[in-house]
């Protein structure tokens, strides 16, 4: 019971972090570890910074409809 | 022979039964006030069948997507818009992304005509139009590398057809925007509940983005969850502002709104998008989700009755108050989102495709995610059925026909045969906390009186004016959000256009040309909006049309690029999938176009419309509804834009399926002159699940897949 309970809440928790694009920072260190081992990781800091940056350069990505 | 098995038989007869059931009360119940289980009946048992027989025979016989090829996700994977995303998470996004406002006001409008039309047109526009254009064209841009509908057409048709197409595009999203600019104003004049805790969303989500961006960047779930406490707040927040001494400063005429709304667009589209545009997506995410499952969950434990009658006899006549025209073609204007809708196919090629694992996922996201859109769009028209439809009317139709006051309003509308007295239409405002509902016009109220009915036969009726507020919220947020966006997006287009002029506009950053593109934009959208306020026939009466005809003009342009690429990719034999919606959609637009043209009815026809007003004012005289001969010259000049915009609307969509058409004959008598731009094949490597839920064969395989990487990672 209480692990299901645990299980489903961990599920949410995880659903709402990728919709919520929350593991980006995350999903991009392991990119980054693992195609380019050579290169710099960024702090999240910085990372997000340059997230919000890609979007002020094309507002097409992640537009969203009527 | 393939044999199914029993146990499916048993099932899918079942679901086409209880499909047939709701679909017989539906057309035949007449007299006594039908359920809405009925609808719910209809729409999800059609739904089932569409996606587990058509969308499939579509998948797997037309598209043959290939589980074997790998996505550009996987291809071009650069962790940031290009990353394999789980299906389940990208149907949410896909979903988040295409509903917004539309679906839910559209349905409204629409209900003028009764319940049933709009019902059918919803409901199998969306299985055989909507949802196959969505996955379409997401399966064609994801072979190519996630391209944009404007680029497909200016590679597979042509330089000619492409920039029709960009065209198009950029006047159809000035005309949304204010239209949707017009639909805020109208749920927010003379309302300072609503007007407070709408403009509370920008400090909170000013607080957010300082949060995201210096305190703790990246925590979106905890200050999501932080602003939508805020949100609430806000919410109740209003009502005391509302019976404070404050209302005053917060009850805002419509013209002042109008210059407030327009002042945000452009402010807000050139701060920095993590100020204001990223957190209040956020937000509107959370509101948007959130809102819609309660909704569903409301209507099924409520299952209201629908008081609406199936066909009203504005249906026959097309004199409806709402908005003129008759029930062909005009019902298939006015519900676009939720049935077939041209903006998709800019998700749908555009972000999604770069973010999709498998191609065998295109059935699951492009088809599930419209048969979802297409759901809330059912939800939308059964809130405005179930509320009594002489209110209904005395909230869309404009005043210049019912008056201001609640006798003349009762009065009219009850000589349409809706029965209402001033009292319940006074307490029907009452019950909401407004000074009154009357021309309430552009679908937002009427949904959201529809909205506090069903949850306040839940929670209890003394929730219900929280719960009206909570529906203008909830809508106000989303198109807030889609006018700085839509704002930006519109800016992008134009840059892009002046670059070819003068270079400097090119640069995206260029500050100069960034303003002055913004406020060419927002001066474009606000004429649309402070016409709609100012017009004398009612702004959204007049300008909606406009607004269908244009997102199902994109449509055609979507449905005619598939097309094109059906037949260049060797389809040919089965390019009627998307052959017989275009035919469809463009014989339904191209009608309502001329129509709105050359119609000989003032009501509908634009310069019929112009010529009589104009006549009148050689004579001197002043026609109602207008009150003024300033009225009059007004009702002259927005009849002859509104005229002129509609026929160039349909010319440039002639020109593209003119262009597409071409192209496809001289394929189908001369294959070696086309060229298709798909993107060749590489072997995909990862290993996922086409469904919802994985098919047994489908778990062996990913964990055989994990097995395999185990062995490796222990070496």
């Amino acid at each position: 019971m209480w692990s299901a309970f645990r299980r489903a809440t961990s599920g949410v928790r995880w659903y709402v972090r990728e919709l919520m694009d929350e593991s980006a920072y995350e999903r991009y260190v392991a990119h980054v570890r693992r195609d380019h081992p050579e290169a710099e990781v960024p702090d999240r800091r910085d990372f997000e910074r340059m997230r919000t940056d890609r979007q002020e350069a094309d507002p097409r990505q992640g537009f969203r409809c009527c | 022979m393939r044999t199914a098995n029993v146990r499916t038989i048993v099932v899918w007869t079942l679901v086409a039964l209880v499909a047939a059931a709701g679909w017989s009360v539906l057309a035949l119940a007449r007299g006594e006030n039908v359920s809405a289980a009925w609808m719910v009946a209809a729409a999800l048992g059609s739904y089932a069948i569409a996606y587990r027989f058509y969308s499939k025979f579509i998948a797997y016989k037309v598209l043959k997507v290939d589980g074997t090829r790998a996505t550009p996700a996987e291809r071009l994977d650069n962790g940031i818009d290009y990353h394999p995303t789980d299906r389940r998470v990208l149907l949410g996004h896909h979903f988040a992304a295409i509903a917004g406002a539309g679906p839910l006001v559209g349905p409204v409008l629409a209900a003028q005509m009764g319940y049933l039309p709009g019902t059918i047109w919803i409901i199998v526009g969306v299985i055989f139009a909507g949802a196959v254009q969505d996955m379409v064209v997401l399966f064609f841009s994801t072979r190519r590398d996630g391209r944009s509908l404007g680029q497909m057409a200016r590679e597979e048709i042509g330089p000619f057809g492409g920039a029709a197409a960009l065209l198009a595009t950029f006047a159809i999203m000035i005309i949304l925007l204010g239209v949707l600019a017009l639909v805020i104003v109208n749920a927010l004049a003379s309302s300072p509940w609503g007007t407070f805790s709408i403009g509370m969303t920008i400090p909170i989500a000013l607080l957010m983005g300082f949060y995201l961006r210096v305190l703790r960047p990246g925590r979106v779930s905890e200050v999501s969850l932080i602003g939508v406490a805020l949100l609430l707040l806000a919410l109740v927040a209003g009502r005391w502002v509302a019976e404070s001494s404050w209302a005053g400063a917060f009850t805002l005429a419509p013209s002042t709104l109008v210059i407030w709304l327009v002042a945000y667009g452009f402010i807000a589209s050139i701060l920095p998008v993590w100020t204001l545009l990223a957190p209040r997506d956020y937000l509107s995410t959370f509101m948007k989700i959130g809102t819609i499952i309660l909704l569903a969950i409301g209507v099924v434990v409520a299952l209201p009755a629908l008081k609406m009658p199936a066909v009203t006899d504005f249906a026959k006549h097309g004199n409806g108050p709402v908005f003129a025209g008759s029930l062909f073609p005009f019902v298939f204007i006015t519900i676009a989102c939720g049935a077939l809708s041209g903006f998709h196919s800019l998700i749908s090629s555009g972000t999604t495709p770069k973010m999709i694992q498998k191609e065998t996922q295109i059935r699951m996201i492009g088809y599930g995610a419209m048969l979802m859109e297409s759901s809330v769009a059912v939800m939308a028209l059964v809130a405005a059925s179930i509320i009594d439809p002489g209110l209904y009317f005395a909230m869309n139709a404009p005043s210049g026909a019912i008056g201001t006051t609640v006798q003349n309003a009762s009065q009219v509308v009850s000589s349409w045969g809706y029965h209402i007295s001033p009292a319940d239409l006074a307490q029907a405002a009452k019950n909401v906390d407004e000074a009154s509902l009357l021309s309430r016009t552009g679908g937002a109220p009427t949904l959201a009186v529809g909205v506090s009915e069903i949850f306040a036969k839940v929670t209890g009726g003394s929730l219900r004016a929280f719960w009206y507020h909570f529906a203008i919220m909830f809508e106000a947020l989303f198109i807030l959000t889609a006018l700085d966006a839509g704002t930006r997006v519109g800016r992008f287009m134009l840059q892009d256009m002046l670059g070819n002029v003068y270079r400097p506009f090119k640069n995206v950053s260029w500050r100069p040309g960034l303003a002055l593109t913004s406020a060419i934009v927002c001066a474009l959208w606000g004429y649309f909006l402070w016409v709609g306020v100012h017009e004398p026939l009612g702004g959204i009466n007049q300008l909606f049309p406009i607004f269908g005809i244009s997102n199902q003009l994109l449509a055609a342009v979507a449905l005619a690029v598939c097309t094109t690429l059906l037949v260049k990719s060797g389809r040919l034999k089965w390019a009627w999938i998307t052959g017989i919606p275009l035919a469809w959609d463009a014989t339904v637009t191209l009608t309502a176009s001329w129509q709105k043209v050359f119609s000989s009815d003032p009501k509908v026809g634009f310069f019929k419309q112009r010529s009589v007003f104009q006549d009148a004012i050689d004579a001197g005289k002043v026609l109602p509804p207008a009150k003024s001969m300033d009225d009059m010259h007004t009702v002259v000049t927005n009849s002859t834009v509104d005229g002129v915009l509609s026929a160039i609307l349909a010319v440039l969509v002639v020109v593209v399926i003119a262009d597409a058409l071409r192209v496809c004959v001289r394929h189908v008598r001369r294959p070696a002159l086309s060229s298709l731009s798909e993107t060749p094949y590489v072997e995909s490597k990862i290993v996922a699940p086409a469904g919802l839920l994985p098919t047994r064969e489908e778990k062996e395989e990913e964990a055989r897949a994990r097995d395999v990487v185990g062995v490796q990672a222990g070496d």
